[in-house]
């Protein structure tokens, strides 16, 4: 009795296998809905020779992505020869990996962690513990970076223990809590029972560099100069760790993770081990993060609890949301834009190009090339002409100075922009502040008054930024990404790369 | 629970010296209030929005910005245009309406267009807008740490102890911070439980669907919400910085605890989220007087952790039961 319910119950739908056999091999072998979910996509699909180039870009494999990425990262110092974006370079190698092992936690395990640093900081410790004049240890570099992984990974499984018994929010809470214990430790941890562990607020200082079978890579070549090498280590561990996560979001364990994401209680229902999913999520992403704390150590030479603050947190954060949730490509393209951007941002006259780049790019793309656009770019131009007549009559010290840096950019704002010498701080608060309530406003009206006020907009944003972001790069720098999160959010949720939904478990 | 059994077990130590014993109690109340007042603005927005509103304590330092200006404003602490007391009155005030604003624009713009995403959505835009506000404040008002000057305001006379009856011995600060946070909460309480739109929040709080079948706007309550809350962060806001420094990063710290306090009492729960206060007020100072002061936050998450897990819902709080 139970065979025959069993044949029926497994039995395809009537003409389903027909319905297959039509669609070839690579229709899916069970049920029908994966087949409906990609019906959309496919009807979206571009026609002509776009479509045809988007389609064979589609079908080339992750794996010749990856290998011309890493090529075309590997041959990056060719080109720079900057010493300092060689470093760029190496941190940004260092951000991918974070952002991934993030993502893990993040995108595919849909547990909010906000204690990720925790782990970063562990693997940094530990690696400076090791191999430093702090226990006069120095112990073999794989070793430790073994250790690190090992023990970050237990770590993350003991502040994921709570994940079996709190979800969602409250979880998000306790890791909240223990990042600031961690933080507690290691400020206070220069004197735990007499052993000093973590060298207080000192942190620990002359930490070995890597060194591999006996031969020491050397932190800096003569002259002080960022040595290359670590660049080209960094990156053999990004490639192994991106294929190895690769392989996970493939198997058995990343599609589970993924359908506890889509719904936990539906998950268990199936059978399906949830509490030790969350674990293992957990300490993968910690084991990640340990890895990468023990690179930057390496190359350091020193770490001090500073190095683990939240403005951190929120900077992978953005990557990992920039990119989209759940991509492993997105969080490498996030890590590349936003470290890139952060640099850029550094340097007034560079900042300049980015920001009026940006500005000019929005516009055409909200208002495509048309009258409206002429109008609003005329507009804003005439105002900036009149505006300045005007100040220049009343007091010609306000556009005496000319912008910070120079470029022809600089040299062609220096005569349409006001540029008072100094600006009051009621002028700056007023200006930056009603900037952001007329952007605000902007986001609310349609139609016709929406051009009219963005002229003022637009006008008052090159105001802003030349006379209060520009001058305060640090600042600006972190403004600007606290906004892209709120602005991805709304705009698009799931980021560059990233796939449609994700749901916090 | 912990706290109480925490003083319990210390009252044979604490009994030789009862002067420390009070001034401990008066401080935990004093700092309790504040954490309360928080942790009320974090409690009814999740009880509503079941949104973890990371950016509260961002609008609590606002607060105290704004009531550093107004004094500013009238001419600074020493030597004020018009009466202190005065002055005072309006820094409460201007910076409960400046923080209403405030939060009611965060809601508008950073949260409402976010009402059916997926709810890490919202969380990652609440971050967001907390690191926007910080380094807004930072931008404009530099990272330095300014005070309010409290004891130069008449003569120093907030320092002067107004009870002084045995070993209790209050100043007037403290009296002035711990009444007039009762006074906030006494009103809020009333709002709450007897008024109409008090109603409507605790019916929006039960069920959002529900009530929106019954006739009740949610967004105006959802606002009105958003108004409570941050106008209770500004006044914590002015009423902290009366005895401490106002930094564009003060606000992620005393946030901390403002949320924590609502964890405890139960995150949703109103009167948890006063007693919360008060307890992680008297749980803060216990241990930095009797214990230990280095390592107070570590006994405090430590203490915090094991508490979630025992009761994830607090003390006062309802548990969460999902429905299929």
């Amino acid at each position: 009795m139970g065979s025959h319910f069993d044949d029926e119950l497994t039995s395809p739908v009537e003409g389903a296998r027909e319905a297959a056999a039509a669609e070839g091999p690579a229709s899916p072998a069970v049920g029908r809905d994966e087949w409906v979910a990609r019906h959309g996509e496919r009807r979206l699909r571009r026609g002509g020779p776009l479509g045809t180039l988007e389609e064979r870009l589609r079908r080339v494999p992750w794996w010749a992505w990856l290998t011309l990425f890493v090529v075309l990262f590997a041959l990056l110092p060719v080109g720079v020869t900057d010493a300092y974006w060689r470093r760029v370079a190496f941190d940004t190698v260092l951000f991918m990996m974070l952002a991934l092992g993030l993502n893990v936690v993040v995108g595919w395990g849909g547990l909010l962690d906000l204690g990720y640093l925790m782990f970063y900081g562990f693997g940094a410790f530990t690696y400076a513990n090791l191999r430093s004049d702090q226990f006069d240890l120095h112990l073999p570099t794989l070793l430790v970076i073994a250790i690190a992984v090992v023990g970050g990974a237990l770590l993350g499984i003991l502040v994921g223990l709570p994940s079996r018994r709190l979800s969602g929010d409250y979880l998000a809470i306790v890791t909240l809590f223990a990042y600031q214990i961690f933080i507690s430790i290691l400020i206070g941890g220069d004197d735990i029972f007499g052993v000093d562990l973590t060298g207080g607020v000192n942190g620990i200082l002359k930490v070995d560099p890597l060194s591999f079978f006996g031969h020491s890579i050397p932190v800096s070549k003569e002259g002080g100069e960022f040595n290359v090498a670590y660049l080209y280590v960094a990156l053999v561990f990004f490639t192994l760790l991106f294929v190895a996560l690769r392989l996970v979001d493939r198997s058995r364990t990343g599609r589970a993770w993924r359908s506890l994401r889509e719904d936990s209680l539906a998950a268990q229902l199936m059978g399906m081990p949830v509490p030790w999913l969350k674990l293992m999520a957990f300490s993968f992403g910690a084991a990640v993060a340990a890895l990468t704390g023990t690179l930057l150590v390496s190359l350091n030479g020193s770490v001090f609890p500073g190095n683990f603050d939240l403005t951190l947190l929120i900077t992978i954060y953005a990557m990992m949301i920039l990119g989209g949730l759940g991509s492993q490509a997105g969080a490498v393209l996030g890590a590349i834009l936003i470290t890139v951007l952060l640099e850029l941002l550094r340097e007034p006259s560079n900042s300049r190009y980015i920001f009026y780049a940006v500005l000019v790019l929005g516009l055409v793309a909200v208002l495509r090339v048309s009258v409206r656009l002429a109008v609003v770019a005329g507009g804003v131009i005439l105002l900036g002409v009149l505006i300045r007549v005007v100040v220049d009559l009343v007091d010609s010290s306000w556009t005496g100075s000319a912008p910070d840096g120079s470029g022809w950019l600089g040299d062609l704002l220096a005569r349409w922009v006001v540029e008072p010498d100094s600006v009051a701080p009621w002028l700056k608060s007023t200006a930056y502040i009603s900037l952001i309530a007329l952007a605000l406003l902007l986001t609310t009206l349609r139609g016709w008054t929406r051009l009219a006020v963005l002229v003022p907009v637009l006008y008052l944003a090159t105001f802003v930024w030349e006379n209060v972001l520009a001058v305060q790069p640090e600042v600006t720098r972190y403004i600007l990404l606290g906004a892209l999160l709120v602005v991805v959010m709304i705009v698009r949720p799931n980021g560059l790369l990233g796939e449609k939904r994700v749901e916090i478990v | 629970m912990i706290g109480p059994a925490l003083l319990l077990g210390l009252v044979p130590v604490a009994a030789v010296d009862f002067d420390r014993l009070f001034s401990t109690l008066v401080d935990s109340a004093t700092l309790g209030s504040i954490y309360a007042l928080i942790a009320l603005g974090y409690t009814m927005v999740y009880g509503i929005l079941k949104l973890l509103n990371f950016a509260h304590g961002d609008v609590f330092m606002i607060g105290a910005y704004i009531g550093l200006g107004i004094l500013h404003l009238f001419g600074g602490a020493a030597d004020p245009s018009i009466s202190i007391w005065l002055v005072l009155a309006i820094m409460v005030i201007a910076a409960m309406v400046g923080c209403a604003v405030v939060g009611v624009t965060i809601e508008r713009f950073a949260y409402r267009p976010l009402r059916t995403a997926p709810r890490i959505a919202p969380l990652i835009s609440a971050l967001g807008v907390s690191f926007f506000l910080q380094y807004s404040v930072q931008l404009l008002f530099t990272g330095q740490h300014r005070t309010y000057d409290t004891f130069l305001m008449d003569g120093g006379r907030l320092f002067e102890s107004v009870i002084a009856w045995g070993p209790l011995d209050v100043s007037l600060l403290r009296l002035i911070v711990i009444v007039s946070t009762a006074g906030l909460m006494l009103i809020l309480w009333w709002i709450v439980s007897r008024t109409r739109m008090g109603k409507a929040m605790r019916a929006t709080a039960v069920d959002r669907d529900a009530a929106a079948m019954m006739g009740i706007d949610v967004d105006r309550i959802i606002v009105f919400t958003f108004v409570l809350g941050s106008a209770l962060a500004g006044a914590g806001g002015v009423l902290f910085a009366m005895r401490s420094d106002v930094y564009p990063q003060m606000g992620f710290i005393v946030g901390l605890a403002g949320f924590v306090a609502a964890v405890i009492g139960g995150i949703g729960s109103v009167p948890g989220a006063m007693l919360g206060g008060y307890l992680l007020g008297l749980i803060e100072s216990v241990t930095q007087t009797y214990i230990t002061t280095q390592w107070s936050n570590l006994v405090i998450f430590s203490v915090l952790i094991v508490f979630m897990l025992v009761r994830p819902q607090g003390l006062l709080g309802r548990p969460d039961i999902r429905k299929v």
